[in-house]
């Protein structure tokens, strides 16, 4: 699990990081979303007893990031910014110097290697270097190192950057197996619709504050307000005389069409659809209006810079 | 302890291979350790037959050692090479942060750095050492004897020692490999000197100096080591400081540090001075137990030794030593030939610079040397004295108390901060980067020095110059 409390950060007179509280337990994942320097570097370093916070306090995996470094890092798997590979060193050869930073006996070196390593498609090239490789299979190589040790906490930058949509596929799908195994993951990310996928709890960083955080639907409830459906008639009707339930607010009418809101979809779309049975209104479509992250993020960030959202 | 060194190695193993697999490290290496010994050999020959030719055997017994110290430090210059960008180089590769991510401590990261930094060039240094005594021995040249042999070896190891550890203090400081390669010259022009100096004692031929000089280098790469784990810190390596000099901050820090918020003279003395010299009163403390044993020391090598030397002078010899005695100052006209106070004083504030450059080049050691040099004469004169049937006592007291009573405290205070600089740079101290940890320190200085040292060479210049010479004659004239 990651637990931080009023974790700050200070370079001179710069706030990086500026008291920002986060928990995430262990089978879930959580997506610090950002512009380039907000502060989401800073805090997995910090996460991972690279920087000292100046302010506040962090347990990682059970380890306070301050007192106890090494065992952070010994229960942490980073992938970091830059990938950090060695490019004279062949795949082979690097996920065994990996293996021996992590204490593992040489026939599990062997084994995780080979399986990770098969995994993401990278076992043919195993014994060329690394220099040889594309972006993607070095993306996919730094991320088998983060795995090697297998790790209870993985703190993931961009994982599926530079990857074809086949192997960000691949990633994805064990991203999401690592969490079914309760692992904690913190994702550090720019691709909103992978984040939807995936993440559990939402927190999105600004000049290094949590501007706010919590799971899709919460953040999509506080920033764009109550759900919003659409219905569609068969033909021309006028829907003036119409009553709409309690907790449904009218957005929009056309002649074959309404757009309400709704506080209490569960209750009130029911009763609405009975109205409209009732009354014999030839219905073909009742759906959500679809609401994405991008939405959410993008009005969170508007209203942080003091501009107005644009839709 | 294995268990511990284990990533030490692997470290440097690491980055051993990597090593192997550049030609832009291999190549040069090859080039130097190969094609050198059989240059200098070729130079070594040369050398003898032009010697022969003018019978100039003492400069012909001194060309092998003098070969050997050079073909050992070419390769060694590479390990400058891979040192300077064992972190930096790492870090503009963008591979620092996995390997900082490993649960490793610090001083094992540190160490697998200089390990690898040293383990290639010696080996070439050894080779090419190996390679040009074989030649040597062909051409009949007579090689060193075994001391010798093991000095120079040990001064080849030392230099790689020194050189990386230097490199590396750089290395982790710097934010790019072309910041780091500039820098490098605070590193190649001392070792430059060093060598020079080496060179000479080698022709010299004094093997106990020698042996003094390659302790002092073992000194100073140690306390380089120290000084590179001190300050060693993940966070440096990611942190955002700019190479750039920041002036504005520099006399910022420095200025905060020296005058700590005191209003006017008084206050700055009751708290931006006292602070300081709470600090440095360890390193004080030392400094007197360092006096009174070098004063002692000094006394009673020139009581046995003198001595000695006095009774199994010839007859010639005494006349010489009499006739050069008779050619110093009368001391009788003492009272009267006043030395010129500001002279004194600049000459012996030059004294006090000398020892904190010497000392802020060497970690103290240096600056520390000259102190103990200067409180030993102390006791030698006091010796030499006695032996020449002179009382000491009333000389010292008429001659060396009436200045001595400042001047004594401000050389001893102001070799003191030295050492404090010196123990403070090689002691971990968290939360500052190096450069805001030299500038308080430097603050520090200046704060002992214009608060103490200053005023008490001034006081002790006008006593030596206008007092001491009265009561020194009136002794003398009794």
């Amino acid at each position: 699990m990651i637990e931080t409390n009023d974790l700050s950060k200070q370079f001179n007179d710069f706030h990086a990081v500026d008291g920002v509280n986060l928990s995430v337990p262990a089978g879930q994942i959580l997506a610090l979303l950002g512009q380039n320097g907000a502060g989401k570097t800073t805090t997995v370093r910090m996460l991972t007893a690279l920087l000292k916070p100046t302010r506040g306090s962090a347990r990682v995996a059970g380890y306070d990031v301050a007192r106890n470094g090494d065992d952070v890092r010994a229960s942490v798997g980073v992938l970091t910014e830059h990938h950090g590979l060695y490019m004279r060193m062949s795949a082979w050869e690097y996920m065994d110097f990996f293996g021996q930073v992590y204490h593992l006996d040489p026939s599990l070196r062997k084994t995780r290697a080979e399986n990770l390593l098969e995994y993401f498609g990278l076992a043919e090239a195993a014994k060329r270097r690394i220099g040889e490789y594309s972006k993607g299979m070095r993306q996919k190589l730094a991320l088998a190192r983060a795995m090697m040790h297998e790790p209870s906490v993985l703190l993931l930058d961009e994982p599926t950057s530079a990857m074809d949509p086949e192997s960000a596929r691949l990633v994805r799908d064990e991203i999401a197996r690592l969490k079914s195994t309760q692992r904690t993951i913190m994702l550090c990310s720019h691709n909103l619709t992978e984040v939807e996928l995936l993440a559990d709890k939402i927190a999105i960083i600004y000049r290094g504050k949590i501007l706010i955080q919590g799971s899709l639907n919460e953040l999509k409830q506080n920033v764009l307000g109550s759900p919003e459906y659409s219905v569609r008639f068969a033909s021309e009707w006028d829907a003036s005389g119409l009553e709409l339930p309690q907790g449904m607010e009218l957005l929009e009418k056309t002649a074959t069409s309404l757009k309400v809101r709704v506080d209490a979809p569960q209750v009130s779309n029911p009763q609405l659809l009975q109205r409209l049975a009732s009354i014999s209104v030839p219905v073909v479509a009742f759906q959500e209006e679809v609401r994405t992250l991008e939405q959410v993020y993008l009005k969170v960030m508007a209203a942080a810079k003091g501009k107005e959202y644009v839709q | 302890m294995f268990n511990k060194l284990r990533p030490v190695w692997l470290v440097a193993r690491r980055e051993l291979r990597d090593q192997l697999r550049d030609w832009r490290v291999l190549m040069p290496m090859l080039i130097l350790t190969l094609c050198f010994p059989y240059l200098m050999n070729e130079f070594a020959r040369q050398t003898a037959d032009f010697l022969n030719s003018f019978d100039a055997n003492l400069v012909l017994d001194r060309l092998v050692p003098f070969s050997i110290l050079i073909i050992g430090f070419f390769p060694i210059t590479i390990s400058l090479v891979v040192a300077l960008e064992s972190f930096v180089g790492e870090k503009e590769r963008g591979t620092i942060e996995p390997l900082l991510t490993a649960p490793f401590d610090d001083w094992q990261l540190y160490f697998g750095k200089l390990l690898v930094g040293v383990i290639t060039p010696l080996l070439a240094s050894y080779t090419s050492i190996g390679l040009y005594l074989l030649l040597a021995s062909q051409q009949g040249l007579e090689l060193p004897k075994a001391s010798v042999m093991l000095q120079l070896m040990l001064l080849t190891t030392a230099h790689a020692f020194l050189m990386v550890s230097a490199a590396i203090v750089i290395s982790v400081q710097s934010t790019s490999v072309k910041a780091a390669n500039l820098l490098a010259s605070f590193i190649v022009i001392p070792v430059a000197l060093l060598m020079q100096g080496e060179a000479v004692l080698l022709f010299w031929g004094n093997e106990s100096v020698l042996w003094l000089a390659i302790l002092g280098v073992v000194i100073i790469a140690l306390l380089l080591i120290r000084v590179g784990i001190a300050h060693f810190e993940r966070e440096y390596l990611l942190g955002r400081e700019i190479d750039t000099l920041n002036f504005k901050w520099m006399v910022k820090t420095f200025w905060a540090s020296f005058s700590e918020g005191a209003a006017n003279v008084a206050q700055w003395y009751g708290k931006a001075f006292a602070s300081s010299f709470r600090r440095a009163m360890p390193a004080m403390l030392l400094m007197v137990l360092l006096a009174v044993a070098a004063a002692w020391f000094s006394y009673d090598w020139v009581v046995i030794n003198i001595a000695g030397t006095l009774s199994a002078a010839s007859a010639e010899d005494l006349v010489e030593l009499e006739e050069s005695i008779g050619g110093l100052p009368d001391l009788s006209s003492l009272g009267e030939q006043r030395m010129d106070a500001p002279f004194l004083f600049l000459n012996n504030t030059r004294v006090m610079a000398i020892i904190f450059l010497a000392g802020l080049a060497s970690f103290s050691v240096l600056g520390v040397l000259i102190y103990i040099i200067n409180v030993s004469l102390i006791g030698g004169v006091y010796g030499v004295l006695e032996l020449l049937g002179v009382a000491p006592l009333p000389i010292f007291l008429a001659g060396v108390l009436p200045h001595g009573i400042f001047e004594l405290p401000a050389l001893l205070v102001g070799s003191a901060v030295v050492l404090y600089i010196g123990a403070a740079l090689v002691t971990p101290q968290t939360g500052k980067s190096m450069s805001e940890v030299l500038i308080e320190l430097m603050a520090d200085w200046a704060k002992i020095f214009i608060g103490l040292v200053v005023p008490f060479l001034a006081l002790a210049a006008v006593i030596e110059a206008y007092i001491t010479p009265i009561f020194l004659a009136g002794v003398i004239a009794r």
